[in-house]
């Protein structure tokens, strides 16, 4: 059976020739959750964005093929990956705040994509998103849908777009830290919703996020990706187990802990960074060898 | 929240002065001949430069006083009004739409669009406005069409500027992002997702166009290139008070204080209408 998502020795660089994205590689089978960790600036969602089509017009794909259920999103014409995309994946994004259009009530925001794209009755699509808006417990569907975005909270509107990614029925979701704009309080609600309707869909999800409680929490497997490089890839249980690369130890470290914030708080050790520096300079010059 | 939305809703004074001005100079234009209480034109050097109704030596029915010629002050008012409005609305209006549009297009697709639309605006910008309307009436001739077509023809630079400044920002947003995945084409996410947006700032920018178009055609007849006819005309009847100021400074004065009142009146209706187009404002 064809994987999901399978990308293959991606790698991307910018306009001055820096690398931003170091031969990536992942998969994501059908139903499962993928979790990609890393810190900020360590290129997770880059490739979200590049599975997506979205990448910023400053990022340029040089080398490796993503295939979404067996395409080969590279082969295809771009009105051709559009539709493709579009029917087939859908993004939870980091910040619901922006996410939805403030001068657009929410109903029609849900609905457009419904009809549009998949070219559902309006009955339908109204319908579906209802029964979407149940699933992630918005009780009173008549005064969201009616409403505009800046009327509702934070985590409403999450909830919201979380109804929104699902609604489509996409064999792929990209969660883009769904929860890291949210107070701490309504990301856990958030993160099990995500895992409820996940399960019960079967939709499959990469999973970004900077999160190790979160990558513990909802993901099968992990790709810990440092510097636009997968560093270790493993099954979850397993990663936290036994993490391999010393980069993953030293991010589990790092991990802040209730009982004692401050003193668990400690900044990646400095050899671990100098053994990072020469992996990805390695990489790199055995990169750059048949690339000129 | 909701007292706020209540209190942004009802009565703002800005609003219900700004507009009740308008509305009554408006009304008053459209109804001139009805309403003037004399002949804008009629010449009687019997009953020249009488002073306004208050002062000594004033004749019923004539409110204002009269010029230089005996024609009534109040009735040119209202019917220079009649021009005033008409260059506002058309001359506002078509510099929005060609603006507006083109500014849309180089904010949200950028790239080359962006820089041509970008580097005729700067050459456009780099004229002085007033010499160009000038230029222009006398090339394209007096007329009232002619000053329509000058004011639009500078202004849409205006429009653009702002428009594709916001539409930039808006296509970097999120749910912009988002349209794109689902697969929308770029046309439909301007007009769908763009445009809603930014539709307070042309509210607002076309009833500030308005007060601009004005002032514009008032300068324009002011130095005698707006509407060749005898037709009475705010900057006309200003630059004939000006010649007499020290005889009859109400020529002078009531003409200026319409106008002031009726620019300020199109920029604060606009700032106000902004506020209730825009739903976080709202």
């Amino acid at each position: 059976m064809n994987a999901c998502l399978d990308i293959n020795n991606l790698s991307a660089v910018l306009a001055n020739g820096q690398r931003v994205l170091r031969s990536v590689s992942l998969a994501v089978q059908p139903g499962e959750v993928r979790a990609l960790v890393g810190e900020s600036g360590a290129g997770k969602t880059m490739i979200g964005k590049a599975v997506l089509g979205v990448l910023p017009s400053s990022v340029r794909v040089v080398e490796g093929d993503m295939r979404l259920e067996g395409e080969d999103l590279g082969k295809l014409q771009p009105k051709a990956r559009r539709t493709l995309i579009g029917a087939r994946t859908a993004l939870i994004p980091q910040d619901p705040l922006t996410a939805l259009n403030p001068s657009r009530r929410i109903g029609p925001q849900m609905t457009d994509r419904l009809v549009r794209i998949l070219g559902w009755s309006g009955d339908k699509a109204d319908k579906r998103v209802r029964q979407l808006l149940d699933e992630v417990q918005i009780r009173d569907p008549d005064r969201v849908l009616k409403s505009y975005p800046h009327e509702l909270s934070g985590g409403m509107r999450q909830r919201v777009l979380i109804a929104a990614a699902f609604a489509a029925e996409p064999r792929l979701i990209v969660a883009d830290e769904p929860t890291t704009a949210l107070d701490v309080t309504v990301q856990k609600q958030i993160l099990l919703l995500i895992a409820e309707l996940q399960r019960e869909h079967g939709t499959a999800i990469l999973f970004v996020t900077h999160d190790l409680g979160v990558v513990a929490k909802i993901s099968q497997k992990v790709s810990v990706l440092y510097a636009g490089k997968v560093v270790e890839e493993a099954e979850t249980a397993a990663l936290f187990a036994a993490p391999q690369h010393p980069y993953t130890r030293a991010l589990m470290a790092a991990t802040p802990r209730y009982t004692d914030p401050l003193a668990s708080l400690k900044p990646v050790d400095e050899t671990v960074l100098a053994g990072l520096a020469a992996e990805i300079a390695m990489a790199d010059q055995a990169w750059r060898r048949p690339h000129g | 929240m909701d007292d706020a939305r209540i209190a942004k809703r009802g009565l703002s004074p800005r609003l219900w002065l700004a507009g009740g001005w308008l509305l009554l100079a408006l009304l008053a234009a459209i109804f001139a001949p009805l309403v003037a209480p004399q002949d804008p034109l009629a010449q009687d050097l019997m009953l020249e430069r009488l002073p306004p109704f208050w002062l000594d030596g004033a004749e019923p029915g004539y409110w204002l006083g009269t010029d230089s010629l005996g024609r009534d002050l109040l009735s040119r008012l209202i019917f220079g009004g009649r021009i005033a409005f008409i260059v506002a609305f058309a001359a506002a209006i078509a510099a929005c739409l060609v603006g507006s549009t083109l500014g849309l297009i180089a904010g949200y697709f950028g790239g080359w669009a962006d820089r041509t639309i970008s580097r005729i605006v700067d050459i456009w910008m780099a004229f002085p406005p007033v010499l160009f309307a000038i230029l222009l009436v006398a090339v394209l001739g007096t007329g009232l069409s002619s000053v329509i077509l000058a004011i639009a023809i500078i202004d849409w630079t205006r429009f653009c500027r702002v428009i594709r400044a916001e539409a930039m920002g808006q296509s970097r947003m999120d749910y912009v992002e988002n349209a794109r995945i689902a697969g929308y084409g770029r046309v439909g996410i301007m007009l769908r997702e763009v445009l809603p947006n930014v539709v307070p700032s042309i509210v607002a920018l076309l009833s500030l166009e308005m007060g601009i178009a004005v002032i514009v055609e008032a300068i324009l007849s002011f130095v005698n290139l707006s509407i060749s006819t005898d037709d009475p005309t705010w900057g006309g009847i200003i630059a004939e008070g000006r010649l007499s100021i020290h005889q009859a400074w109400w020529v002078l004065v009531f003409p200026l204080i319409t106008l002031i009142l009726t620019v300020l009146s199109f920029s604060q209706f606009g700032e106000a209408l902004k506020a209730r187009f825009d739903p976080v404002l709202r």
